[in-house]
């Protein structure tokens, strides 16, 4: 052995540690890969010893090369010797390289249980901390199942240190085990007034990670959030806490209304900047949420905005990002504070730091109105020019499309303008955007009728010049351009000036170069083009230069027809065939053109994006069914179609795409099919023909969309008009300054003419508001936009709304974190424990102390409940703020400032008076009443101020008045929904009296558990009611042949069972023991003692109470689910045996009634007829019970049917004495 | 939430790196690679916050970086961490991971430490101090962090524990770690090499 010893330590010398591996690396910068592949061989020699340090320093160099990116999993096994090793060393080592490495794919990681098990419960705290630090990054759903309860227990240990690193790591257990968050919730909660600052911190951590994904479930956290943001003096916990108010106070406007003030004081008080931005981040979340209700909050508004500004002005970069960022959430719904700081912004445009450029831009876009666009865009323009690097100078110029694109056009009102920023725009180098400056200039020559003509002249010089568009290949990004100018040019042909001229032009051999898409659409509008010219030609009965025309396509167009692209060689030749006969036609002088410009009447509308899918489906269609069964799963045919419209949906997601533009545009009067857009047509048929191939496409009538396509005239297109001023116009090609400098001619110009025009400037408001509901500033409303400007909406299905509420991602995994925490817990709720042990409770004191009951009148119970300790215990105190939120809110915060429309409101006091004093009467039976508590506490708020002070009285009154009512609205709906369905539930509870004397009460329940057959838990809740400290209590019963109290390894029958916690006077708490049962088809009664010390002033004695434990039949039957087919089938076998009993003298609701047996016969519905119900439970050993319960006049009866008679016999009598009291 | 902690040295040598998402090796490098190719083009003087981490996670994350002398220190981080606070973490971190690992550096610093730590006030004094830095730790600091990986994790662990801050007070953490490596030095073993503490 020594020998061994001595050899592992010669060996260790020749052995690399860390520091020589990286020694190494460093020195071979030439091999490295040679050099480490070598190392990794020697560490695989080295985990083969037996000797632990040698395998944990080898551990301890593969965490280093899993850093440089080396696969290090085929270690896992190792690592997991490692972090069993015993000396702390090693485990440190072993668990960091775990949590490094290990993932839910990796295999071994299910060994892991037990030793983390082990670790965890270590005596050593480091020992634990280091297995929870490692745990907490690769814990997987099963490790979360298993040590849920451990981990849980961990939250209560004696150490700090070990506190904090459980309760923080709950979260992570939470978000793989979400049905652990109920349980484990109360000890959390608790955890946030820990002593300890660090546990504190943690516990805010945790709850607002929580909060964060699903805010509305803990509003009623908000009154002691609101006590610790008050009390705590850490920034971080501070920090913490006023973000999670920052998410809540959208839910809940009141509570905006109480934080203002305790954060504005901090925003005075605090040195520290990460504090002080948060706090103004959450005013502005505040104001946000009040600005539809609360308009008197400017001072606030100015203070943070004055607060940002010195953030923005502050040389440190960090700061002035902030500032901004902060900046733009107030723009939001307070753009006019903000814009008062447009130079602030605009010189942070220059910035050197490009995050600030581009926080400016944002910023920017909310700031734009009529009146400053045109010069913001200026000043973006020379940015353009000025700009270095492609990604800002792309982001400048997506965020000026924005800016003008945005609601709607809203602030453009002078569309030749925007049309030559965009014709500008493309002279831009390598930019990426080409598509969205296309699709801007569809937008507008398709939706602004007015600027069509002028639009055409632009698109048509840039179809000229395409050769300077498209020339270098880093330019590609741009040409897309010229698929929007030709595509206008074509459809609005009737305003060339000189149609030929662009033919021409569209059929250069350069074109050929372009993409193939664009050349597509090149080729249909050349057809459109020359549908135009021969029109134009033939009225002017110029036959020959309509043949002229003619004959240039018919030269022109096979270069289309050689092109590698489909699309364009079938567009090509389609057309070229089409050409040449009428070329044909045109030879016998026949009249073509009103047949050729028949194939493109009709005028194409915009459709909304999500028009199509808005589109109801037509009822009784079910898309889900099938038709034909399918022939056999490996039929690859039916992915096809599939495909097919995959790719549609697709296209329907990025609107902005050109190449969406074709299926966006509905053209709206097709008399035939020739009017169809051929490629529209092409595409369609080659669909039929896919599902015509295809047995299982569904062939529906036309659906409502067709139709809709195919309803007749323009005239049901909604057009919003602005009907003002006369079009300028500018010949040739204007440069956008141009425009700037007319633009501000004419509003001088406009100005002078206000006078006059003052009688109708209300009539123009109004029509302004008509186009958009949004921002209007007064000085937005004197500038008239220079064109005669119809902007068409896009079409959309009746009765769809345009804005879509896009569905939350169904794989965010924090959806299953969305539970309600207010519920009380079921009695399956419980996290799984491993051993049959006297687990700690899962549950608080504060939920101890209220019995279990049904979910709906519980709220009540439970403050009344705590009502009265609260009046117990501080009686002199002044009446602290109630659990109950809406309680908390509905109270004044404490009254520092006096509001300021204070004294307005004497009208009401009177009045209010009367209300005031009623409950205050009744103050001594006021308990069970939710309202009447909540009047009664303002109530009393107000007496103490009453005596205190008189003037404050009508304040008081008034605002207790204001803000009670609401509380009573809300109260009905968000705190108590689902259950409104029928008359409420009477509490209910499980617990029953075990045993009481002068120290202590003992209240038990019994639950049966599906997992471990022929095991029951008791739980206990036992309640100290002296003034004495209780120790040392131990819970002994004589077992009798058919149960057995589960005692721990090596003690003896006679031996008790110690409760594993102390009561301290007045303190109730839980315990839970096992008990194995051999046969459960009779009730039994098991005879116990309870024996602790009593210790108070005077000395401590020995104190001893008996009781007896009552087994019910009941309480061996587990609630589980049953669905009815299952159920009929259970009994349709014929196995069970039956019995039945019928009960007299019942007033209760046949509801109710059910709700009682389900709750303390652990039964569960399977279905309900009217006054006829099916229940269904298991026992623990599982016998089925099958029930049929009916309700009759004033009598119950109930047919069961069970696969032991006995046990069945049972059960009906003691569910006779229950229904007996009903 | 903290979704990566990284540190690199100015040609993007990871010193060390800690995921709190499971990623591939190769995913881990690409991040890391990405990260410094964001990072390192940034001017000095610019702001210490990057948006568009776009390969963990998504357009809510931020990337929340400090430049010490040759070594970059990288937090990916989330919208419910406050940006001033990690700036704020990440300094403290750093020269307690100095102080623990490079002896040069301790005799140095606890005065300056003990006085920034106090307050918040850290952001103004950052630049002071970094250019001091740079004069007299240009390579003192990134050695000591590659030889002792293990030891900067190990004080990590104290501070951020499965993305989530799990302790501010540096005093506590200091304790903490003093603590574990009293039981490691106590856990002499008769095979242990001198070679060990070389």
């Amino acid at each position: 052995m020594a020998l061994k010893m001595v050899k592992g330590s010669i060996d260790r010398m020749f052995d690399k540690n860390l520091q020589d591996l990286v020694r190494g690396i460093r020195n071979h910068k030439e091999d490295e890969a040679k050099y480490i592949s070598q190392c990794i061989d020697e560490i695989k020699q080295e985990l083969k010893q037996d000797n632990i340090a040698v395998k944990a320093n080898a551990v301890c160099k593969l965490t280093y090369l899993q850093m440089l990116g080396y696969d290090i999993s085929w270690a896992a096994f190792n690592i997991i010797e490692v972090m069993s090793a015993s000396k702390f060393t090693f485990k440190r080592i072993g668990y960091l390289a775990a949590s490094q490495c290990f993932h839910e794919g990796t295999d071994v990681i299910m060994l892991t249980t037990n030793q983390i098990r082990k670790d965890l419960s270590s005596p050593s705290q480091y020992d634990t901390g280091v297995a929870l630090t490692g745990l907490s990054c690769f814990v997987t759903p099963d490790l979360a199942r298993d040590l849920a309860n451990d981990i849980m227990t961990l939250m209560s240990h004696t150490k700090p240190y070990i506190r904090k690193k459980a309760v923080l790591i709950m979260y992570k257990v939470f978000l793989k085990y979400p049905e652990s968050l109920r349980p484990a919730f109360p000890r959390l909660k608790e955890k946030l007034e820990d002593p300890d600052p660090g546990v504190q911190s943690a516990a805010v951590n945790v709850i607002c990670e929580l909060a964060r994904r699903n805010p509305k479930n803990y509003l009623s956290l908000a009154p002691l959030f609101f006590k610790l943001m008050t009390s705590s003096t850490n920034n971080w916990v501070l920090i913490k806490i006023i973000k999670l108010f920052g998410a809540l106070t959208p839910l809940e406007p009141r509570l905006g209304k109480k934080l203002i003030e305790p954060l504005t004081n901090l925003i005075h008080s605090t040195s520290a900047m990460s504090l002080l931005y948060e706090c103004v981040n959450t005013v502005i979340a505040v104001l946000i949420s009040l600005s539809s209700g609360m308009p008197n909050h400017s001072a606030s508004i100015q203070l943070c905005v004055q607060k940002l500004r010195i953030l923005i002005e502050d040389s440190d970069q960090n700061l002035k990002y902030l500032g901004l960022l902060a900046m733009s959430k107030i723009l939001r719904t307070h753009p006019k504070s903000v814009q008062a700081h447009k130079d602030l912004v605009l010189q942070c445009l220059d910035d050197k730091d490009e995050s600030i450029r581009l926080r400016a831009l944002d910023l920017l876009y909310g700031m734009v109105s009529k009146k400053n666009l045109m010069e913001i865009v200026k000043k973006l323009m020379t940015h353009v020019d000025k700009a270095e690097g492609t990604t800002y100078r792309d982001e400048l110029l997506t965020k000026i499309i924005d800016i003008c694109s945005q609601s709607n056009y809203q602030h453009i009102t002078n569309f030749e303008w925007y049309i030559s920023i965009l014709v500008e725009l493309t002279r831009l180098e390598g930019t990426r955007h080409g598509h969205l400056i296309a699709a801007q200039m569809l937008d507008v020559a398709i939706r602004v009728k007015a600027i069509r003509r002028f639009a055409v002249a632009q698109m048509s010089a840039l179809l000229d010049s395409a050769h300077l568009v498209a020339s270098s290949p880093q330019r590609s990004g741009i040409c897309e351009v010229l698929y929007a100018a030709a595509w206008i040019c074509g459809e609005f042909s009737e305003h060339l000036q000189e149609p030929q001229q662009t033919l021409e032009a569209m059929l250069r051999p350069k074109v050929t170069t372009l993409p193939g898409h664009i050349q597509a659409v090149y080729v249909q509008n050349v057809v459109k083009l020359y549908a135009a010219i021969l029109q134009q030609k033939e009225q002017a009965a110029d036959a020959s230069a309509a043949q002229e025309v003619t004959q240039l396509l018919v030269e022109r167009l096979p270069q289309f027809v050689q092109s590698a692209d489909l699309e364009v060689q079938e567009r090509a030749s389609c057309i070229l065939q089409l050409v040449k006969h009428v070329q044909k036609l045109q030879a016998k002088d026949v009249p073509v053109a009103e047949e050729v410009s028949s194939l493109f009447a009709g005028e194409l509308n915009p459709v909304a994006p999500k028009a199509q899918k808005k589109v109801p489906i037509p009822e009784g269609l079910d898309l889900d069914a099938w038709i034909n069964e399918p022939l056999s799963d490996s039929e690859s045919e039916d992915e096809k179609p599939k495909a097919m419209f995959q790719d549609e949906e697709q296209r329907h997601t990025k609107p902005r795409a050109p190449e969406a533009d074709e299926q966006e545009l509905a053209r709206v009067r097709p008399d035939s099919h020739s009017g169809l857009w051929p490629m529209l047509l092409q595409r369609r048929e080659a669909r039929r023909q896919e599902q015509a191939n295809n047995p299982f496409y569904i062939k529906s009538s036309p659906s409502p969309q067709k139709r809709y396509q195919d309803a007749p005239g323009v005239e049901h297109i909604p057009v919003v008009q602005i009907d003002l001023s006369v079009p300028l116009k500018v010949p040739g090609m204007p440069l956008s300054d141009q425009y700037v400098k007319l633009e501000e001619e004419r509003r001088h110009r406009q100005r002078l003419e206000k006078d006059k025009r003052k009688k109708k400037k209300r009539e123009r408001e109004r029509r302004g508001t008509r186009r958009h509901s949004s921002l209007h500033t007064e000085s937005d409303e004197d500038i008239a936009p220079a064109q005669r400007v119809d902007i068409i909406t896009e079409e959309m299905p009746e009765n769809a709304l345009p804005s879509d509420e896009d569905d939350k991602d169904p794989n965010d995994p924090y959806r299953a974190l969305d539970i309600d925490l207010d519920k009380p817990l079921a009695d399956s709720e419980k996290l799984p424990v491993q051993k049959h042990r006297n687990a700690e409770t899962s549950k608080s004191p504060e939920k101890e102390d209220v019995p279990l009951v049904e979910k709906k009148s519980k709220k009540p119970r439970k403050k009344e409940k705590k009502h009265k300790e609260k009046e117990r215990e501080k009686k002199k105190k002044e009446v602290e703020k109630g659990e109950d939120l809406d309680f908390w809110l509905s109270t004044t915060p404490p009254p520092a400032t006096p509001a300021p429309e204070e004294l307005e409101v004497n009208t009401t006091v009177t009045v209010l008076k009367e209300e005031q004093e009623e409950p205050r009467g009744e103050e001594q039976d006021a308990d069970e009443d939710r309202e009447q508590d909540l009047e009664k506490k303002p109530s009393k708020h107000k007496k103490k101020k009453h005596k205190k002070d008189k003037e404050e009285r009508p304040k008081d009154k008034r605002k207790s008045k204001k803000k009670v009512p609401p509380t009573d609205e809300e109260a009905a709906e968000p705190v108590e929904n689902g259950t409104l369905d029928e008359e409420p539930l009477p509490p209910m509870s499980s617990y029953t009296l075990l045993a009481e004397n002068s120290y202590i009460k003992m209240t038990y329940d019994v639950q049966g558990s599906l997992q471990k057959d022929s095991q029951v838990t008791v739980s206990v809740v036992l309640e100290n009611q002296s003034d004495s400290f209780l120790k040392s209590m131990e819970l002994n019963v004589l077992d009798s042949l058919n149960a057995r109290l589960a005692r721990p390894e090596g003690s003896s029958v006679h031996d008790g069972v110690p409760v594993p916690f102390q009561l301290p006077p007045g303190i109730s708490n839980e315990a839970q023991f096992v008990f194995t049962i051999q046969s459960i088809v009779m009730a039994q009664k098991l005879k116990g003692t309870l024996s602790f010390i009593a210790k108070n002033d005077e000395g401590s004695t020995h104190e001893k109470l008996d009781f007896k434990l009552h087994f019910t039949c009941t309480s061996y039957l587990v609630t589980t689910p049953c669905y009815s087919d299952a159920f009929a089938k259970l009994l349709e076998s014929g196995d069970l045996s039956m019995s039945s009993i019928k009960v007299d003298g019942i007033s209760m609701s046949f509801h109710n009634l059910l709700a009682k047996i389900c709750f303390h016969h652990h039964f569960s519905v399977v279905e309900r007829v009217d006054s006829c119900a099916s229940m269904y439970s298991r026992s623990i050993q599982g016998h089925h019970v099958c029930l049929l319960v009916k309700k009759g006049e004033k009598s119950v009866s109930v047919d069961g049917k069970c696969s032991d008679p006995t046990l069945l016999s049972n059960l009906l009598e003691e569910m006779k004495e229950t229904l007996a009291t009903c | 939430m903290i979704k990566a902690i990284l540190i690199f040295n100015n040609h993007g040598k990871p010193r060390l790196s800690k995921f709190y998402q499971p990623y591939s090796e190769d995913t881990q490098q690409q991040i890391i690679r990405e990260t410094f190719h964001l990072v390192s083009k940034r001017d000095e003087n610019v702001c210490n916050f990057l948006e568009g981490g776009l390969l963990i996670g998504g357009s809510d994350n931020k990337l929340i970086y400090r430049h010490y002398a040759t070594l970059y220190f990288v937090f990916c981080v989330d919208s419910s961490e406050s940006e001033l606070g990690i700036l704020d973490l990440i300094q403290r971190w750093f020269f307690h991971s100095l102080e623990h690992v490079g002896n040069s550096v301790v005799t140095v610093f606890p005065l300056w430490l003990s006085q920034i730590f106090e307050e918040e006030g850290v952001l103004s004094m950052h630049k002071v101090f970094v250019e001091t830095l740079d004069k007299c730790f240009e390579n003192v600091c990134e050695l000591d962090l590659i030889f002792h990986v293990d030891k900067v994790h190990n004080i990590l662990a104290e501070m951020v524990m499965g993305g989530m801050v799990l302790e501010t007070n540096m005093n506590e953490i200091v304790t903490q770690i003093d603590a574990q490596n009293k039981l490691e030095k106590s856990e002499t073993f008769i095979f242990q090499s001198p070679r060990q503490d070389r």
